[in-house]
């Protein structure tokens, strides 16, 4: 069983889902079930005059139907911002209420309004139409930098503005810039996505009227943080007596981090007629309604020394928060964004300012990278455009300005612990034969069509995180891991996990990491999650923390069982503790050949006593049984980096670009299987190519969601990608003992930069986000390309 | 309404159905054959994708009631005797699915094109799943898989 860490191995789970056994909450349906459709706004603001459900109430199947009226007289509390932020002047954030349904007045299109219950979800859908909702319209605003001019959408926030926030020394930087020789300036909008995980958001309230249970199917990243939020702030039921299940998940990318107003209102319903109540929300709802992510509009500068030395950083950046803050909207562009600004670049001093804004878009969380993204392609941009200004090579110039030593204290937050930054560019450099990147530049040129080069060295904070840290700077939750070890009296192994997959392979990489370190067959070993009456509490998954945290929790309750294991051996083995090794599953007595199997142990466990052949009295002091838990909670962030190189071949006639090779190379510290760190990173790559070429949500002046389907929003598709080279350095993280960085935003992290650089370079001028063909077609116009005016 | 007979996963069935029923909807709820999902409502996703006498279509925007004598295979019917199909068994190989929900579609597709081709191109492969949307793999492992199920047929 050795050697598991850093084995190529087939997924466990597959199998169920190759042969469509896979079990989503969509796929549950339940006894005497009902079917909720939601009453939207169409509007994108309004003031709300009149509800009157009167004649939907009398449509056929209708069981009830509920409001803001209902919702307020029942004393369901609204949807939370789950960590807040400190303006520069040292005042909270402005959060706005944020009803689960709207009772005054709306904010987006989409917005929840009311609920309709009845017998099939046809029935329901004919009778929401019925639902008679009179606005009074009001004008809207949607553009980011027009936000803080527009008159307040939301009564007592001024100028819109959630937070200004300040990281950094503004008095010391603007010191920095007088004395440089040369400054770099950038104006760069990061556009707003949909996240758009392939299993459309889906809940089920099961009110038990025997029991007073109330158990909830949802589609969620993190079950436990769900129930104690609607637990504890929307009070739909006490903790104790509430359940929530999140089964298969298909795909999240944060977008299924937050309590929705979906699943609070299926909870409450099933509450008030006692009969389960199923969502399933439809791809235009989840366009609408999902949270939506970056949007920012931003401004750097960039100091320099003659010689390309970087003295200083300023970032300041405006953040579309969309109507309302939802839990992790204000951290997002703020603390996981701007320490990262820095990139890994030995910057002394640099400040970033954020404004948090409100428009009447859908609200705007943590997607893929969640801040790190944005960061990466301010800075990733910023110092190519400065090599360039500087007439110098752009791996070069990097290289002058890496971090070589580590531990690093950055000058904003970070102290990055390990890594080897010249170590992937050599090796990205080498793999993606950039020594010959001219010559290919020809080839393309001879065949009509503009070549260009992109690089991208990031770098990630994540393994999020260590909890004092975080609570200090405005989380409204720790976020250690926890895990559980049992050992069945038969051998084999049920470890529980405060973390959720939903895509990530957990129950294949943790087996393989309870099986390395217990010498327990992967096949004996199932991984537990998604179910709060199951496991002990757990924060989830998001951040690429999976690995480091809740992996962590799993070695030290393995070690647990390891340390008991030893004593009931020694008492079986007639040793001392201390004299008992093991290893490969079996604890051996120190120079004997006396040994027993961990399955002996997990049995003598459950047996202690003597009957028979069954000879296993416990040691005095020694519990039955052979349960573990463990709760970790790091003492860093990890840090992941790497090198993407990406080129583009851009169509001077149409402006189309495609891509036509791609290199990575990351350091994602210790792996555990290539093969799921490979998918990680090839999806992720896939999302940031969407973010650069293809996805943009887009709103129109009236507020109105004008890619609402994939008919007008662009998904990266199959044939958009050429096969990315992958390769790996390893500095293994030392926040943690199993050495890991994390791996799953990577890719979404470095890709967008990485692309639009090489767009960039072909093209020869500045384009921004999405490149699409037509955008592209009018720079090269714009720039006197004859094809192109064709 | 209107009385079909069809032929699911070998199975021959006679049913009543609405005239408006999907056949995605039809399979999901009255059969409880829920690895065929549905994730737009645009027929732009692919993750209803099943065949219908021996070609794959989209069952999102398909009606039952024109499948009147159809001979119908989903993802629950693809392997057989307990054995995985040679597609679904290069996914598991190359880590073509991660979450799963695109996959019994893109598996139905990628089976689809195996049996009208032979050995097809990587570009061919790419151009064939463009109907198919993952959002997961960035479908490196999913092209992967489909060139050495392609050998293996």
């Amino acid at each position: 069983m050795a050697n598991l860490i850093g084995a190529r191995i087939e997924r466990k789970e597959d199998k169920k889902f190759l042969t469509g056994k896979g079990r989503y909450t969509a796929d549950i349906n339940l006894a005497n079930q009902t079917y909720a459709y939601f009453v939207r706004s169409p509007h994108a603001r309004a003031k709300i005059t009149k509800l009157d459900h009167s004649k939907a109430m009398k449509a056929p199947g209708v069981i009830d139907i509920f409001t803001g009226d209902c919702v307020v007289k029942d004393k369901i509390g609204g949807l939370i911002c789950g960590w807040k932020i400190v303006s520069q002047d040292g005042k909270d954030m402005k959060c706005p209420p944020h009803p689960v349904l709207a009772k005054d007045s709306v904010n987006f299109v989409g917005d929840h309004v009311a609920v309709v219950v009845a017998e099939t979800l046809e029935q329901a859908k004919n009778a929401a139409e019925l639902v008679n909702v009179s606005y009074k319209l009001q004008k809207a605003v949607t553009r980011t930098e027009e936000a803080t001019k527009f008159e307040n959408i939301h009564e007592g926030i001024d100028n819109n503005l959630s937070f200004d926030f300040l990281l950094g020394d503004k008095g010391k930087t603007e010191e920095a810039f007088s004395k440089a020789d040369k400054i770099v300036k950038l104006d760069l909008v990061n556009n707003r996505l949909i996240p758009n995980a392939m299993e459309p958001r889906a809940a089920i309230g099961d009110y038990n009227t025997s029991s007073d249970e109330l158990t909830l199917y949802t589609a969620s990243q993190n079950p436990h943080l769900d129930r104690l939020i609607m637990s504890a702030f929307n009070a739909v039921h006490p903790e104790h007596k509430f359940r929530i299940v999140a089964p298969d998940v298909g795909g999240g990318f944060g977008s299924k981090i937050n309590v929705y107003a979906e699943d609070v209102v299926v909870a409450y319903a099933s509450k008030k007629i006692g009969r389960p109540v199923k969502w399933v929300a439809e791809r235009s709802e989840s366009f609408m309604s999902d949270n939506h992510g970056r949007d920012h509009v931003t401004h750097a500068e960039l100091a320099m020394t003659n010689d390309g030395k970087i003295t200083g950083l300023k970032v300041d950046t405006i953040a579309n928060l969309g109507a309302y803050s939802l839990v992790l909207a204000a951290v997002t562009p703020t603390y996981l964004y701007a320490p990262l600004v820095l990139g890994i670049y030995d910057i002394p001093v640099a400040c970033c300012t954020v404004k948090g804004v409100y428009t009447n878009t859908a609200p705007t969380d943590a997607y893929r990278g969640a801040g790190r993204p944005e960061a990466t392609y301010v800075i990733e941009r910023i110092v190519t455009q400065a090599a360039k200004e500087m007439g110098m090579d752009q791996a070069e110039f990097r290289k002058k300005n890496f971090i070589k030593k580590f531990p690093h204290q950055q000058c904003l937050v970070h102290n990055i612990d390990s890594g080897d930054y010249d170590a992937h560019l050599d090796k990205a450099i080498e793999l993606a034969d950039y020594k010959n990147f001219e010559n290919r530049r020809s080839q393309s040129a001879k065949k009509g069509k503009l070549r260009g080069i992109g690089f991208s060295t990031y770098f990630e904070a994540c393994g999020v995180a260590p909890s004092a840290v975080v609570m200090s700077i405005g989380a409204g939750v720790g976020l250690w891991e926890s895990a559980e070890i049992r050992f069945n009296p038969t051998g084999n192994v049920s470890v529980f996990t405060g973390t959720h997959s939903h895509g990530q392979s957990h129950e294949t990489t943790f087996a393989q990491i309870v099986g390395d370190k217990l010498g327990v067959a992967i096949e004996n070993i199932d991984i537990v999650h998604g179910d709060t009456d199951k496991g002990p509490f757990g924060m989830g998954t998001y951040g690429s923390r999976s690995l480091t945290v809740g992996g962590t929790a799993i070695v030290k309750a393995c070690d647990k069982i390891i340390a008991k294991g030893k004593k009931v051996a020694a008492k079986m083995l007639e040793g001392k503790p201390e004299d008992i090794d093991f290893k490969g599953g079996e604890f051996i007595l120190k120079n004997s050949n006396k040994k027993k199997t961990i399955g002996e142990i997990a049995f003598a466990c459950y047996l202690p006593g003597t009957f028979g052949d069954v000879k296993s009295p416990l040691p005095e002091g020694v519990e039955p049984g052979l349960i573990e838990t463990s709760f970790f909670d790091p003492s860093n962030f990890s840090f992941p980096s790497g090198t993407h190189i990406c080129e583009v071949e851009v169509d001077e006639e149409t402006g189309e670009t495609k891509l036509v090779k791609y290199t990575v190379v990351d350091d994602f510290g210790t792996v555990i299987n290539p093969l799921v760190v490979e998918g990680q990173v090839h999806g992720g790559v896939a999302q940031g190519v969407g973010q650069a070429l293809y996805e943009n949500a887009h709103y129109d002046e009236s507020g109105q969601l004008t890619s609402a389907s994939y008919m007008d929003y662009t998904m990266p598709r199959a044939d958009n990608f050429p096969q990315i080279t992958l390769d790996y350095t390893c500095t293994p993280a030392t926040s943690n003992p199993i050495g890991a960085k994390g791996c799953g935003e990577a890719g979404t992290i470095a890709a967008p930069a990485a692309v639009m650089n090489a767009v960039i370079d072909a093209v020869g001028s500045d384009v921004s986000m999405p490149a699409t063909a037509e955008k592209v077609w009018k720079v090269l116009k714009k720039n006197g390309s004859k094809k192109a005016a064709a | 309404m209107a009385v079909i007979n069809i032929e699911i996963n070998g199975k021959k069935i006679s049913k009543e159905v609405p005239d408006n029923i999907l056949l995605s909807d039809f399979l999901r709820e009255r059969l409880t054959l829920t690895g065929t999902h549905v994730g737009c409502d645009t027929s732009q996703c692919g993750a209803c994708v099943v065949h219908l006498n021996g070609n794959s279509v989209k069952s999102c925007t398909t009606l039952v009631a024109d499948c009147d004598g159809a001979k119908i295979t989903t993802i629950e019917g693809l392997a057989s005797n307990g054995k995985m199909h040679p597609v679904q068994e290069a996914f598991k190989k190359h880590h073509g699915l991660q979450c799963g929900f695109c996959t019994p579609g893109m598996v139905m597709s990628a089976v689809d094109l195996l049996e009208k081709k032979k050995n097809p191109s990587e570009q061919e492969i790419r151009d064939w799943l463009e109907g198919n949307i993952c959002r997961c793999t960035g479908y490196q492992g999913i092209v992967a898989a489909v060139k050495d199920a392609a050998s293996k047929m």
